[in-house]
């Protein structure tokens, strides 16, 4: 079973979140978890372990050679990303506008157009006694993350396919990172907090699921801030909230060492235990 | 005119909040921007009164003509993003996989895939209540292209700022290093990054201010909660003073950043007498640091 931690706000606790559950789980069942949010992924600041695999990840971009090129301009007028110009009697490839979509390199009548692969980030898996962790991690400069992050869940439905539950930290915001994310995913567990922004960015993130056909739950992090406005927002839609977290300078605390949360506080770790059973009936209805 | 875009790689450490405050204080000299297109949040404390409201289109979605369509698979074995599914012997796109390459439409021998120009989301220009301007949009539910809408917000607030006189425009940025916070950087003349004392948002830091050093920008930082972790907090202050990069202020761990955000209100409206002077401060600094 796959499930995806996002939220439309940044750092309401999604990797906290990760982090501790699938911890915890692993104590009881086989467990993997994978930090998707390869802009800026965070997990592996909690998740200590032995490395077993890195490899870079490429995506594929056309490469101009000269020696075969017509100058017929075809590759320039299909490319509808503006990757490909033509400048006098030279084609400037512009990678980082590039989709890799191929249609340039196998659409040209000369073959002068050969796709090549550009690094994009590196993809590490780590064993930590019974919990396996996948971390993917996008090079400074490179623009689009899709591509990482699809090739991060190709990489583990090829090799890491035998996991009961799966827990997949996802990336903020609302658009390509984390749909495709959460479209991938089997269930996704929506965490936010009890602010104005918590709340506007979650009824972002509703549609969103809604929109894909996911089911989802909503998580309540930081209770004690804000107002009820969340709770009263997914009663009416009938969404279910399933427990919340506490805020407390000593949560935040430990969070701001790298350390795991459950160990230490009691109250965090029920609230697991009410995720845990939740995700059991979900994993009946799948 | 100085464009100053706050980042921080690391989601809510506070950009929005800080933003909120600079703007109060720099009042009708600034024009702002929220460039986190994705999740914007910022009209939450600035309430604009939009004036101008615009469709903003990016990107094509292919879609197959049944009618044309003599169910030859070609669009199929082309597609690389898995966006042509067949169901019950008909060929479909998946718009949600579809990345608007075309491929699949050129190669159509009947000619019935079309495409067609996605709206991706709106782009308003609104009045706040300090007699400034604020250029936001917001992205529409699944949409792609938000670092393209990023590039017209900043353009418009560009030509705002010309068109008025505006000395500053302040940027609300994304959080990430991806191709949001890279479209907000370019043009740019200032990144103001805002941590905090944990691992993670070191980390994250680290990751945003390299990138802002591929645009050779000048950097400032604003350490929040910075009461939250000694240790790391002298961490941070060794990187900042390693790489040159202004350390504006220290801001207190303290709950009237949520009560600001719950009243809808910036932290020097909250309680101006415990805020107002330390942006006062900050917003000095920040429109006297030398042009790039």
């Amino acid at each position: 079973m796959k499930i995806a931690i996002a939220s439309g706000k940044g750092g309401t606790g999604k990797t906290t979140l990760a982090v501790n559950l699938a911890s915890y789980a692993a104590q009881r069942a086989k467990v993997l978890l994978a930090d998707l949010d390869v802009e800026e992924p965070n997990s592996g600041i909690f998740i200590a372990g032995h490395l077993l695999t890195e490899k870079t990840i490429f995506s594929m971009v056309p490469v101009w050679q000269q020696e075969n090129c017509l100058m017929c301009g075809r590759c320039t007028k299909l490319c509808r990303f503006n990757a490909l110009l033509q400048l006098g009697e030279k084609i400037i490839v512009m990678p980082q506008l590039c989709h890799s979509c191929y249609a340039c390199s196998e659409l040209c009548p000369a073959s002068a157009l050969p796709m090549e692969g550009k690094p994009l980030g590196i993809l590490r898996h780590l064993k930590s006694r019974d919990l396996d962790f996948i971390e993917s991690k996008l090079f400074i400069g490179i623009e689009q993350a899709v591509p990482l992050i699809s090739q991060t869940l190709e990489y583990m439905s090829g090799n890491l396919s035998d996991h009961e539950l799966e827990l997949w930290d996802s990336p903020p915001g609302t658009s390509c990172p984390v749909i495709t994310v959460t479209n991938a995913a089997d269930f996704v567990l929506l965490v936010t907090e009890p602010t104005p922004f918590g709340l506007y960015d979650l009824n972002l993130t509703v549609e969103t699921m809604e929109q894909l056909g996911k089911p989802f739950a909503v998580i309540v992090n930081r209770l004690g801030i804000g107002n009820d406005e969340v709770f009263k927002y997914c009663s009416k839609r009938n969404i279910s909230v399933w427990t919340t977290f506490p805020d407390k300078r000593y949560i935040a605390e430990l969070y701001s060492r790298g350390e795991l949360i459950y160990p230490e506080v009691p109250e965090f770790r029920q609230s697991l235990d009410t995720i845990l059973t939740n995700l059991d009936k979900i994993r009946e209805q799948l | 005119m100085r464009e100053i875009v706050i980042l921080s790689g690391k989601g809510g450490t506070g950009k929005t909040s800080v933003a909120g405050s600079l703007a109060l204080v720099a009042g009708k000299t600034a024009v702002i921007a929220d460039c986190d297109v994705d999740a914007a949040d910022l009209h939450l404390i600035l309430k604009p009164e939009r004036v101008k409201e615009e469709d903003f289109y990016s990107g094509y979605i292919a879609e197959i003509d049944f009618q044309k369509c003599s169910n030859c698979g070609r669009c199929l074995e082309v597609c690389r993003f898995g966006a042509v599914q067949k169901k019950k012997d008909q060929y479909y796109i998946d718009p949600v996989k579809c990345e608007g390459c075309g491929y699949c439409s050129y190669i159509c021998p009947r000619g019935s895939i079309g495409m067609s120009e996605q709206k991706v989301g709106k782009l308003y220009h609104s009045h706040i209540r300090t007699g400034s301007l604020m250029i936001h949009a917001s992205l529409g539910i699944g949409a792609d292209n938000s670092g393209k809408l990023v590039a017209r917000v900043k353009k418009d607030a560009q030509t705002t700022a010309e068109q008025n006189g505006y000395k500053y425009i302040i940027v609300d940025g994304s959080p990430g290093i991806g191709c949001p916070v890279i479209s907000s950087l370019s043009g740019a003349d200032f990144v103001l990054l805002i941590t905090e004392p944990t691992r993670s948002a070191l980390h994250d830091l680290k990751r945003v201010w390299e990138l802002s050093q591929r645009f050779h920008l000048p950097a400032g930082c604003i350490i929040n909660k910075a009461d939250l972790n000694a240790e790391i907090r002298a961490e941070i202050e060794v990187f900042l003073q390693r790489n040159k990069i202004l350390h504006l202020a220290s801001l207190p761990y303290d709950n009237d950043f949520q009560r600001a955000i719950t009243e809808g209100v910036s932290l020097v409206e909250y309680n101006s007498s415990k805020w107002s002077s330390c942006f006062q401060a900050i917003w000095q600094e920040l429109s006297q640091t030398k042009e790039n």
